[in-house]
């Protein structure tokens, strides 16, 4: 058991300070549960989400120091032992309160999403679909919702791109739907007019923070990009291409 | 309309937001989902969801192992009749014969819905839905996603959800349910968390699918919103409790470290053939196999082996029994002095499988005991220990509606009870959510469709439940609603646990009413927004009344079946499986505890579940030549 520092932002979107809390620390603790204790012992009405507490639900997304991650699946002995930990909210999302953000941008982008659309129906023997061709998909269907991706973005950081860009989690949406071996909508179009690919300039720092480890720029976006690109036209797509030649896709 | 400090006395509620609905879901999980969609699909109906947390996070995402249905994609001697059987027998044939019928026989077609709502399943070789093996499953029985099952689920539900025209409400908490002059359901008072601003649905009828209470003990599976809202609410409004001391304690939560004490270790380890070790490496599960299900299984480690290697003639492993066998095993090894360095047992896939067919097969699992443990599951075996994780009581309800004994009230998924009788298998949740969660879609918009109008709350009532819950704020000074919480776990977890006797269940009620006395005086500071002790306060009284039906049913019921463990009576008694127990609200406000006899079932449902699993086989062979 150990005396750690910590400051955690209190208050609202227009005011707020990081307040100092002292918590002993013992083996084994991550952040979430030195919020739970803080809040039990020292401020009943410090907000937080979380749910699972297993790095399943994505509820408890923050910055630790800075960096954005899962309270629940960042160990204290992870972090620097004689440094204060700093706890924020999510920067690309208003506060609500505390260290809850207002993530409902996020369920507005995925509303536009058109739902998956069965190519046909079989309620007999469901679907025959081979394993090596949802493979891809599943692995984009480990998404959490942490949104941690989102907070990464720097297009959606900057206010005016949350006009533009759906953001990483739901390029890898849409990349699950149109790689999906039953799904007839097209969405392609959708892609680059609806939910913004051309915005993405593949700076892969959505992937970087995925706490599933989605390969979110190469598996999905880029896919995607060059779906746009033989249909329409995406400038760094262009360049991308030219530069590390055409990319070919393993799973249609 | 958000109330400060000093304006309740004189409570106005006429500027108070109301929405009307027709059918009102309370929660958002795979069965309120289910509920929800199912409704939405009824012609005019105004259907509405509210959610505590936002949506798709409820803690179906925390189901690993797969849903139970009988495909028969692997192994094609399953049918419903088997799952039907095995289902009654792991519930101690206490189940509800009519509602265990009901999920097998439906289990297949919503899994196949879910499917062609763009849910992705691991697939067979011959590109169908794959089925893995589980406890007290005949055949390889679970679809499944590798172990994130429910996060599947619950996404698939809430991606196909959202355009089905359903009003959805999140990080909402529901206070308590209106009534009409007759008792009829007139709709629900709720609180936005984020403001603490009140809502008054005005509803027809309303849908519970509001989980357990697995947060009455210290240590659980469950997330915070797993606080009996729906027993409490349920209760107040005058319906009947059911089954209520059976709670299923998972044999295998993470016991190390403390912080993640309880945490789920799914099933499908032992599934895919993890072994379990005591301090001394003897696989102790051979020595717990019960008389009912030694023909069953597996009497030699090398048997058990050829049964994992696909051989159809041998018997399943001891580790695949039903659940309250195997945490009482893991109970009676720790007792003994031969448990884990941390108090639990060894579970052991690193010596059974290949590192790459566990990080393929269980890569959460896998995540999981890196991150929270910094332990290489694919190396070394994981502690583990038994953990509150189900409620099999709840609600009592039609078997056929989902209907409750109020008028215009229907519950589903973990919230009722009856369907898993006194032990519930692994893999039949999530069956149970989609096929129940269905049923009372379309009952409860058949019962709407017949109400001309919605019927008239009384706005004094609506006035009550507000005040009582600003009084919480307002108070002056008082208990800290932390502190009653844990003293209400660490007495379930001491008084009324996994292994019961008469004299602590007796010393549990008296705790518990001393804590009832406590949270008369309940506070919480800070203001209505966004505050988590004031929703932790608003929390207990559920938590409070779950417990208080959990101790009382546990004190009544004088035998051991099942999940409930009395070790004053040690064994199952037959006298006792011709009685459910009830809890409900009695004259003068008393929780009172009846025996209440069971119906007769039905004799082919009877006949069924008593057949030798020899005779079913050869009749199932028969049936699928038809
Ligand atoms: S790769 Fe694209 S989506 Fe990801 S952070 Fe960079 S710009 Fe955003
Ligand atoms: S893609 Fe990864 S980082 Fe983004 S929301 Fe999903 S799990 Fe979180
Ligand atoms: S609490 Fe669920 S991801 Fe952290």
């Amino acid at each position: 058991m150990k005396e750690r520092d910590f400051k955690i932002y209190r208050g609202d979107d227009e005011r707020g300070e990081l307040v100092s809390y002292k918590c002993n620390v013992s083996e084994g603790m991550v952040v979430l549960d030195v919020i739970h204790k803080i809040q039990a012992h020292q401020a009943n009405d410090l907000a937080c989400r979380w749910n699972c507490k297993a790095g399943k639900c994505g509820s408890c997304s923050v910055e630790i120091n800075g960096k954005p991650r899962l309270a629940c699946m960042t160990r204290m002995n992870e972090l620097e032992e004689d440094k204060t930990v700093v706890i924020t909210p999510l920067k690309s999302f208003p506060v609500l309160k505390d260290i809850v953000t207002d993530v409902s941008w996020n369920y507005e982008q995925n509303q536009k999403i058109k739902p998956f659309t069965p190519s046909k129906k079989d309620t007999e023997k469901g679907f025959v679909m081979m394993q090596k061709d949802v493979d891809r998909v599943q692995h984009f269907r480990k998404c959490i919702e942490c949104y941690l991706c989102q907070n990464m973005c720097h297009v959606i950081r900057d206010n005016e791109g949350k006009d533009k860009f759906a953001g990483p989690r739901y390029m890898t949406r849409l990349a699950s739907l149109e790689m999906h071996p039953m799904d007839k909508a097209d969405r392609i179009e959708d892609v680059k007019d609806v939910h913004g690919s051309g915005m993405c300039n593949i700076t892969r720092c959505c992937t970087e923070v995925c706490p599933e480890e989605i390969q979110i720029t190469d598996d999905a976006i880029i896919p995607l990009k060059e779906r746009v690109v033989d249909r329409f036209y995406d400038p760094i797509m262009m360049l991308f291409r030219k530069l590390f030649g055409k990319k070919k896709e393993t799973t249609s | 309309m958000t109330l400060t400090l000093g304006e309740f006395s004189m409570l106005d509620i006429s500027g108070i937001k109301r929405l009307q609905f027709d059918v009102l879901v309370i929660g958002a999980g795979g069965a309120g989902l289910s509920a929800a969609i199912s409704a939405s699909q009824e012609k005019d109906i105004r259907v509405g969801l509210i959610c505590k947390s936002l949506l798709g996070k409820a803690h179906t995402v925390m189901a690993e192992g797969g849903m139970a249905a009988a495909l028969g994609n692997v192994d094609n001697r399953d049918d419903w009749k088997i799952h039907f059987r095995d289902t009654m027998r792991g519930g101690k044939m206490l189940n509800n014969w009519k509602m265990a019928e009901i999920h097998a026989k439906n289990a297949p077609k919503r899994v196949r819905e879910l499917e062609h709502w763009g849910a992705v399943f691991d697939r067979t070789k011959d590109g169908l839905i794959n089925q893995r093996n589980f406890g007290g499953h005949r055949y390889p029985r679970l679809a499944h996603v590798g172990d994130r099952t429910g996060l599947e689920m619950i996404r698939t539900l809430q991606d196909h959800g959202i355009h089905q025209g359903i009003d959805i409400q999140m990080e909402c908490t529901a206070l308590d349910i209106l009534k009409d002059k007759s008792g009829k359901v007139s709709g629900i008072v709720c609180m936005y968390r984020e403001t603490g601003e009140f809502i008054v649905f005005e509803t027809k009828t309303l849908i519970f699918a509001t989980g357990g209470a697995g947060k009455s003990w210290e240590v659980t599976s469950n997330s915070w919103e797993y606080t009996g809202d729906g027993y409490g609410m349920a209760y107040e409004a005058g319906a009947e409790l059911i089954d209520m001391e059976f709670n299923q304690f998972h044999p295998t939560g993470m016991v190390w470290p403390p912080s993640v004490k309880g945490i789920l270790v799914t099933e499908g380890v032992r599934g895919e053939g993890g072994i379990l070790k005591n301090s001394e490496g003897k696989r102790f599960m051979f020595d717990y196999i019960p008389e009912k299900f030694a023909n069953e299984t597996a009497d030699t480690e090398e048997e058990a082996a050829r049964w994992l290697q696909g051989d159809k003639d041998a018997r399943r492993p001891p580790e695949l029994l039903t659940r309250d066998v195997v945490a009482r095993a893991i109970n009676t090894e720790v007792k003994a002095g031969r448990g884990s360095v941390h108090g639990g047992a060894y579970l052991d896939i690193a010596t059974q499988r290949s590192a790459e067919d566990i990080k393929r097969k269980l890569p959460s699992m896998y995540h999981q005991f890196k991150v929270l443990a910094e332990l290489d599951i694919t190396k070394e075996p994981m502690e583990v220990g038994p953990t509150c994780h189900y409620f099999m009581g709840g609600i009592k309800v039609d078997a056929e509606t989902s209907m409750t004994n109020v008028d215009g009230l229907f519950a589903c998924g973990e919230a009722a009870g009856g369907m898993h009788g006194a032990n519930r298998l692994g893999g039949n949740s999530l069956s149970d959510l989609l096929v129940f969660g269905n049923v009372s879609g379309v009952e409860a918009s058949k019962y709407a469709r017949k109400l001309k109008s919605i019927p008239k709350s009384d706005d004094e009532d609506i006035k009550r439940i507000i005040k009582s819950a600003t009084s919480i704020l307002n108070r002056e000074k008082g208990n800290n609603p932390y502190l009653i919480h844990e003293d209400l776990q660490k007495n379930m977890q001491y008084n009324v646990g996994i292994i019961r006797t008469k004299d602590e269940i007796v010393d549990g009620i008296s705790k518990i009413d001393d804590l009832k006395s406590q949270f008369k005086d309940v506070k919480a500071a800070g203001t209505s927004q966004f505050n988590p002790g004031w929703h932790e306060a608003l929390a207990l009284r559920n938590l409070l009344i779950s417990s208080e039906a959990v101790a009382k049913s546990a004190l009544l019921r004088e035998e051991s079946r099942g999940a409930h463990t009395r070790e004053d009576f040690p064994s199952e008694r037959k006298e006792w499986l011709e009685y459910n127990i009830i809890n409900k609200k009695g004259k003068g406000g008393k929780m009172e505890t009846i025996k209440e006899k069971r119906s007769n079932p039905d004799p082919e449902l009877q006949r069924i579940a008593n057949s030798s699993i020899e005779d079913l086989d050869k009749e199932v062979k028969l049936d699928h030549k038809k």
